[in-house]
């Protein structure tokens, strides 16, 4: 059956891409590329009824982003998606600190919905959307 | 330069013999000279004060891997001790472990001028040296661990003393350092894989080799180098009960190597090598036995390794004694071993009056220095920070010269440790003439640093002035003015620059850096073969390995000739 | 046409020193030794994205000014800021780290490195408990049980396997590189392995072949000979793929996996068939092989610090090891990002006493985390201007932070136009540290590396030594003119 959100733990973190796309450049495509997307188990694809490479919204209780979603190559991972570090990330993922400096990169609550036809926006949008320049 | 003139203070000054006479004392263009013209000289009015040489400490932990590893494990040991930003000094903390600024200002306040650096990792080295450029106030030098590094280990098991040579003086060089630094030796490659060495003669584990070889062969070493020091040597076993055994088999394995009646070993924070007993339980003072050698025999220096009842940080290479301290305490404990050359380790340690074993170690350190009778064989030291932080000196510079002021201390402590203490046998306090060699000309003679530790014509004119009038006071009796004094010195003079004032900073001046540039007749070989090794034993390219000069700021190096 | 031998890669905390470049033109035109991300930054630094000129912002367009001018209206932002922030730091050479906390002082600031969200929780770990580590050539030489905890070094570290651990040889433990060729001969086909050995372990994609054991399969793996390699991550990573053994624990449950650990080392029971998703039949092997091992060695990384728990995490990360060390030797180290965050901590300690989040509003060093760190004076919004330099917090921060960050003047000094920058007030191109200026960087177990100058900045850029000399300069005048005002005003 077909379900039209999934609740799943987000991660963010490091990836190889990544790495090699902010010292491209923080508007290159490398970056753009490997930073607004996230990976995603099969299977929770499968139940939201999507493809590979499909756009995904993503909800935590700080807000929403745009990513595509990709099939994450290695082993199943149900139940969690994975957004590499950058501005997407960070437009859903925790600011809580507990009090030690640390905000909440990893483990936070979060919803993912398809969303086919809305965009992913790029850094720049990103940029203006959520800070007015 | 200005020139200056300090009339009529009671000058101590013992490696010219001057003992407590009053003088005037000339500087110009940063040395001590015959004489200035008195008109155009700024006058320093020293009437009624006591003129030392800048204060020279052999053995403190001021810089480097280790001791800021120790800064940034113990936020607790800082907020106690917080320093302010002035128009002049930059802000830091304290406690057991200083920052940069304030490491060299609260030296240059009891009248210190010369501190040495005795524990650096060669890995390390450039941290050592930032750390050096960012002490104010003081000339420094800083000892490379060599002591159980690789290629000594096997160009001594290969009996090639020569070929040892050549890379001591390289490594000397390399990282610009003063002096051979032998910690637990054997026992840190050991540690390499959670082992230890319990004797001279136990054998290094992968290695073949005993630490007697590796002491006497460094030994032999230091001498073809003709380096100005002697080796200096932190003893296996220390800071356990009975180790004073393994400190006499040191002291008498290395009888071995011909000295001309003059030292060839210093060991360093004696105290913590001569413990008696074969437990926690029933350990005891072996001052007796270890003063009873040194006085007897012309081959040793040593520094006290004084404690200092109070919270502080202890830090040494020799990582498997911390790792026993670990054991013992639960604390927070910080294990650092670097490839190829040596190990480290710390743990916050309080000294308390009421623990018969903290209690012992402080009268361990001032039996061993009153009972050494030649002031001229031990030196003042806490070991800063293992016993204690170095601004406690003033406490012991009144321990040393009044029986009164270790009589009430010691009425404080431990009873089993009062009963078991020598010190109430013992009557001698130190003059303010033997106070000036244990604090400054011994350790500048042990040092081989010519310029330093006196007040002779052409010295660094590197000077302390301290509130104490010898002929009014009698230090004995007056050791709570004496502490003060010595902590506040009336005027600190570094290069012939007034920089403290009644305890106060009032100039900012960078020191020296001081090293060796040991000259051997034929150079260690850096050929293909050097740096493939060096692939093989470090985790850095050869070319990445060195001090360069630019990571000095203040570059003073000394030229050796070896003989070999 | 000139070939540099030995240079230090700025880019992570590995701080590989083998790196050979062809510099041609003032260019650097071939990258030898490096990994993928390092060949991105020395063929790619000059590209487009490259800040070429002195920006302000005027009517909410960031438009080329003079140096001058940039560096007073900058120096007039901190001087009178009653509570900036000063940011950043990681990226750059330690002889920028310390004027950056001179200039933090004068200006009675707060100043902050990246750590704060990376291994801050790690600095606060430590102060609970210390840290038994070592430098890396002595994991090299010694260590015959590796494991990574939280962290991806394929991803993030790529050459660690291959210069630190696993597939490096040492004195006394030998390089697994053949052994796992083999395996993958075995598993994958000839066809893979010459692709894998053809372009080297980390510059493509690696071989897909399962190397690993997951939960699940006989964990023989772990009484094979020599290295072994272990991977404990809530996903399988690219890491994870080449681990002799692959646990996979369930999202902010290391801690528990931990304290189980620590209970069974010490021969303890556990009443539970799995923890933390992980059966406890496979942990008690993961026990055993910790027990046995000559010298054993846990890197950790950003999935610890993190996750639930945060610094009581690693905490207990490195209570494990304290334990693991009354059986065997074994040490542990944070896997550090940024090339230089070590050294911002190291400076930042020796000049302050303190490693990072350092306080000096009141004329003296004042740290406590969770206060006088850069995240949390940024969502209480309690600061009034920000100089971010060497960091990219308007990427790496959460929303709420940058949010607040942007409402005060914010400077920015970076080669790059980052995300930052682009939301900056007063923004300052400056040169690459360790390619166009030289300094000194310290590797992730404290070992200091030179970082060499290899081509000539851009006519006009400085370093970022340079940029805040200048203006702590400036600052000090205007301190000076404000002062003499009030003088002459009473």
């Amino acid at each position: 059956m077909v379900e039209q959100k999934l609740k799943v733990t987000l991660l963010t973190g490091r990836t190889i891409e990544q790495g090699v796309g902010k010292e491209k450049g923080k508007s290159s495509k490398e970056y753009f590329d490997a930073c607004s997307m996230c990976y995603m188990d099969a299977g929770d694809m499968a139940k939201l009824g999507i493809k590979n490479n499909t756009n995904v919204l993503v909800t935590t209780a700080n807000g929403s982003v745009v990513l595509k979603a990709v099939k994450y190559p290695r082993a199943a991972t149900p139940g969690l998606i994975y957004i590499p570090y950058g501005p997407w990330a960070n437009a859903v993922c925790s600011h809580a600190t507990t009090s030690i400096g640390m905000p909440s990169f990893k483990g936070t609550p979060a919803e993912v919905e398809p969303a086919p036809t809305k965009k992913v926006l790029t850094i720049e949008e990103l940029l203006k959307t959520e800070f007015g320049r | 330069m200005t020139e200056l003139l300090i009339k009529n203070g009671f000058v101590f000054d013992p490696l010219n013999k001057v003992n407590g006479e009053k003088m005037d004392i000339a500087v110009k263009n940063g040395k001590i000279v015959e004489k200035v013209n008195e008109h155009k000289a700024k006058i320093i009015d020293a009437a009624g004060l006591t003129v030392m040489p800048g204060g020279v400490d052999i053995h403190t932990h001021i810089a480097g891997g280790e001791v800021n590893t120790g800064r940034m494990v113990r936020p607790e040991d800082h907020v106690k001790d917080a320093v302010r930003k002035t128009a002049l000094t930059r802000s830091g903390t304290g406690y057991s472990i200083p920052s940069t600024f304030v490491t060299g200002y609260r030296y240059s306040q009891m009248g210190y001028t010369t501190v040495m650096n005795p524990s650096m990792a060669p890995l390390e080295a450039k941290h050592t040296h930032e750390e050096l450029n960012d002490i104010p106030l003081l000339d420094k030098a800083t000892y490379p661990l060599i002591g159980d590094w690789w290629f000594v280990l096997e160009y001594l098991r290969k009996g090639d003393l020569e070929e040892c040579a050549r890379h001591v003086a390289w490594m000397l060089q390399t990282t610009k350092g003063y002096a051979i630094k032998i910690v637990n030796p054997g026992g840190l490659e050991s540690w390499g894989f959670g082992r230890n060495v319990h004797s001279i003669d136990d054998q290094v584990p992968n290695f073949c080799i005993t630490p007697r070889e590796i002491m006497v062969g460094l030994a032999k070493v230091n001498k073809m180098l003709n380096l100005p020091h002697t080796i200096h040597l932190h003893t296996n076993n220390l800071g356990l009960p009975g180790n004073y055994t393994t400190t006499l088999d040191t002291m008498k394995a290395l009888e071995s190597v011909p000295s001309d009646g003059k030292p060839n070993m210093h060991i360093t924070h004696l105290q913590f090598s001569s413990f008696g007993g074969d437990g926690w339980g029933n350990m005891r003072s072996a001052a007796e036995e270890i003063s009873k050698y040194i006085n007897t025999h012309s081959h040793v220096t040593a520094d006290m390794g004084q404690v200092i009842f109070t919270d502080t940080t202890t830090m040494t290479a020799d990582g498997p004694f911390e790792y026993t301290l670990y054991q013992l305490s639960g604390h927070k404990w910080v294990n650092s071993d670097v490839e190829t050359e040596t190990s480290g380790g710390i743990i916050p340690f309080h000294y308390k009056k009421n623990n018969a074993v903290n209690a012992t170690q402080w009268s361990i350190a001032l039996e061993l220095a009153l009972l050494i009778e030649d002031p001229w064989k031990i030196y003042m030291t806490t070991d800063h920070p293992n016993g204690g932080p170095f601004f406690a000196y003033p406490k012991i510079i009144a321990w040393l010269t009044s029986r009164k002021a270790r009589m009430a201390t010691l009425k404080k402590c431990h009873k089993k440790a009062q009963k078991k203490s020598l010190l109430p046998s013992i009557k001698r306090e130190l003059s303010l003439y033997e106070l000036a060699i244990v604090t400054r000309a011994g350790q500048a003679k042990a040092l081989g640093l010519t310029n330093k530790g006196h007040l002779g014509v052409g010295a660094d004119a590197d000077i302390a002035i301290y509130d104490v009038n010898p002929e009014t006071t009698d230090i004995a009796r007056k050791y709570k003015a004496v502490r003060k004094a010595f902590g506040n010195a009336a005027y600190t003079i570094k290069d012939g620059r007034v920089v403290v004032k009644d305890g106060e900073v009032v100039q900012n001046v960078d020191g020296r850096t001081i090293w060796l540039d040991v000259q051997t007749a034929e150079p260690c070989r850096i050929d293909e073969q050097m740096k493939n090794k060096f692939r093989e034993y470090w985790s850095v390219d050869y070319a990445n390995y060195p001090v360069y000069d630019h990571y000095v700021k203040v570059k003073d190096p000394i030229t050796i000739q070896a003989s070999v | 046409m000139s070939i540099v031998q030995s240079v230090t890669c700025p880019i992570c905390g590995c701080l590989c020193d083998d790196i050979e470049l062809t510099i041609e033109n003032n260019e650097v035109v071939k990258v030898k030794n490096g990994c993928a991300i390092c060949e991105a930054k020395f063929l790619g630094y000059r590209g487009h994205h490259r800040i070429k000129t002195p920006l302000i912002r005027k009517d909410g367009k960031l438009v080329p000014v003079s140096m001058d001018e940039a560096v007073h209206a900058a120096a007039e932002v901190l001087a009178n800021a009653n509570y900036p922030i000063l940011y950043g730091w990681s990226s750059t050479s330690s002889e920028a780290q310390r004027i950056g906390v001179e200039l933090t002082e004068e200006v009675g600031g707060v100043m902050d490195n990246t750590a704060v969200v990376c291994h801050g929780p790690s600095i606060l770990g430590v102060q609970e408990v210390g840290i038994p580590t070592c430098t890396l050539g002595q994991i090299r030489h010694r260590a015959d049980l590796i494991i990574y905890w939280g962290c991806d070094p394929w991803s993030a570290h790529p050459r660690h396997l291959e210069r630190y651990t696993s597939f490096a040889e040492g004195r006394f433990e030998k390089s697994e590189w053949k052994a796992y060729m083999q395996k993958l001969k075995a598993q994958a086909g000839k066809k893979k392995v010459q692709s894998a050995t053809r372009s080297g372990l980390i510059k493509t994609q690696p071989p897909r072949a399962s190397s690993c054991t997951l939960p699940g399969a006989p964990p023989s793996a772990l009484s094979k000979r020599g290295r072994k390699l272990i991977v404990i991550d809530v996903r399988k990573s690219m890491s994870a793929e080449m681990a002799d053994f692959f646990i996979q624990v369930e999202p902010n449950k290391d801690y528990e996996l931990m304290q189980a650990i620590r209970v069974l080392i010490k021969d303890g029971e556990l009443d539970v068939d799995k923890v933390a998703g992980v059966p406890v039949e496979y942990l008690k092997e993961v026990a055993d092989a910790l027990v046995n091992c000559e010298f054993g060695v846990i890197f950790f990384g950003m999935g610890l610090t993190q996750t639930a728990g945060k610094f009581r995490n690693i905490e207990v990360a490195i209570s494990l090891v304290r334990d693991l060390n009354m059986r065997t030797k074994f040490l542990i180290m944070p896997m550090r990002g940024h090339f230089n965050v070590t050294g911002a901590n190291v400076v930042s300690a020796w000049q302050s006493g303190y490693p990072y989040g350092v306080d000096f509003s009141l004329g003296y060093p004042r740290y406590n985390p969770g206060e006088t760190t850069c995240m949390d004076v940024l969502i209480k919004d309690e600061h009034d201007a920000t100089l971010v330099i060497a960091a990219d917090p308007g990427a790496n921060f959460p929303k709420k932070a940058v949010q607040n960050m942007v409402k005060h003047p914010l400077i920015v000094i970076d080669p790059h136009m980052n995300a930052t920058a682009m939301l900056g007030d007063i923004v300052f191109p400056a040169a690459f540290v360790g390619i166009e200026v030289e300094g000194t960087a310290y590797r992730m177990d404290h070992v200091p590396l030179p970082l060499k100058k290899v081509v000539e900045p851009p006519e006009g850029i400085y370093s970022d030594e340079e940029i805040l000399r200048r203006i702590l300069e400036e600052v000090r005048i205007i301190k000076k003119q404000k002062a003499q005002q009030k003088v002459e005003a009473t």
